[in-house]
């Protein structure tokens, strides 16, 4: 227990780093909130390997997190609303255990897209904002799928080392 | 781990279909050249101004310039604006109907109106 403590610090802190990398990325393509997305790499790779409570702590504490140290309250705001919604998203999509972690980790993505959409359509009052709909679905599933790509890639390798050192 | 099943693949054609479905929806709403922008402030209506003439219009809240507003050649850019990670400037300038740049600190939505609706506007207001 004491251990999966101080695992959880560790990747909590990678995710910061994966957050912090993702800020330096000039990822730019003519519509505003597309991104990579590094940092649901590692919320995947916990949520498959250590469990819902796990995932969802490390997510919501790198959010806050990333938010005092690159962002401001704004981006705390989207990136919760966005972060929460493609958790339940992928957590409900693993649980009934009918997808492999690349589509759970697409429809997260586009979950977090859609969910930042709505909320910036109900903060703005204006409905124009979905003119973004379409790249941001787009988006959602390229970035999903590559990191989803990488996420299972990873986790074939680490697996062992989370049964036998985390878990413990 | 078990390899991508038939299912996964499914349901990602299935998404990526609605994506293009999502374009194409836009493409055939939009299209054609706009005759004025909107720009709202919160929701309520800041002002109207018709893209064809050249002006440069600074977005006020509470009386502090917060975006400026550039119109010419028929579309519309966002030059200026005092938040910090200055999205909306780096957004290429629109034209089209339909055609949005968000400010999502302000709240300031500009938007590209068609001219169907322009003519009864000016009569209304």
């Amino acid at each position: 227990m004491k251990r999966k403590t101080a695992y959880m610090g560790v990747f909590l802190a990678f995710a910061l780093i994966l957050s912090y990398v993702e800020s330096l990325i000039p990822f730019y393509f003519g519509v505003p909130g597309i991104k990579l997305g590094l940092t649901n790499l590692i919320i995947v790779i916990l949520l498959y390997e250590l469990g819902v409570k796990e995932a969802l702590c490390i997510s919501i504490l790198r959010i806050i997190l990333a938010g005092f140290l690159f962002g401001n309250m704004f981006s705390i705001l989207y990136s919760l609303a966005g972060g929460l919604c493609s958790f339940c998203m992928m957590c409900l999509l693993k649980k009934c255990g009918l997808f492999h972690i690349v589509t759970v980790s697409v429809c997260g993505g586009i979950t977090h897209n859609m969910a930042q959409l709505a909320l910036a359509s109900l903060i703005v009052e204006n409905y124009g904002v979905f003119f973004y709909a379409p790249a941001l679905l787009l988006s959602g599933v390229l970035t999903g799928f590559l990191i989803g790509v990488l996420a299972a890639e990873i986790e074939k390798r680490v697996e062992r080392f989370f049964r036998e050192t985390v878990r413990k | 781990m078990r390899k991508l099943g038939k299912r996964d693949v499914m349901l990602m054609m299935v998404l990526l279909f609605f994506c293009f479905a999502a374009f194409l929806i836009r493409k055939l709403a939009g299209g054609t050249e706009g005759a004025y922008v909107l720009v709202t402030v919160d929701g309520e209506i800041f002002g109207e101004y018709p893209l064809c003439e050249e002006r440069e219009i600074p977005i006020k809240i509470a009386g502090e310039t917060v975006n400026r507003l550039k119109i010419g050649g028929g579309a519309a850019d966002m030059i200026w604006a005092d938040c910090p990670d200055k999205l909306c400037v780096r957004q290429k300038p629109v034209s089209k109907e339909n055609e949005t740049i968000v400010c999502l600190p302000h709240r300031v939505v500009i938007t590209v109106e068609g001219a169907a609706e322009n003519g009864f506007d000016s009569i209304a207001r």
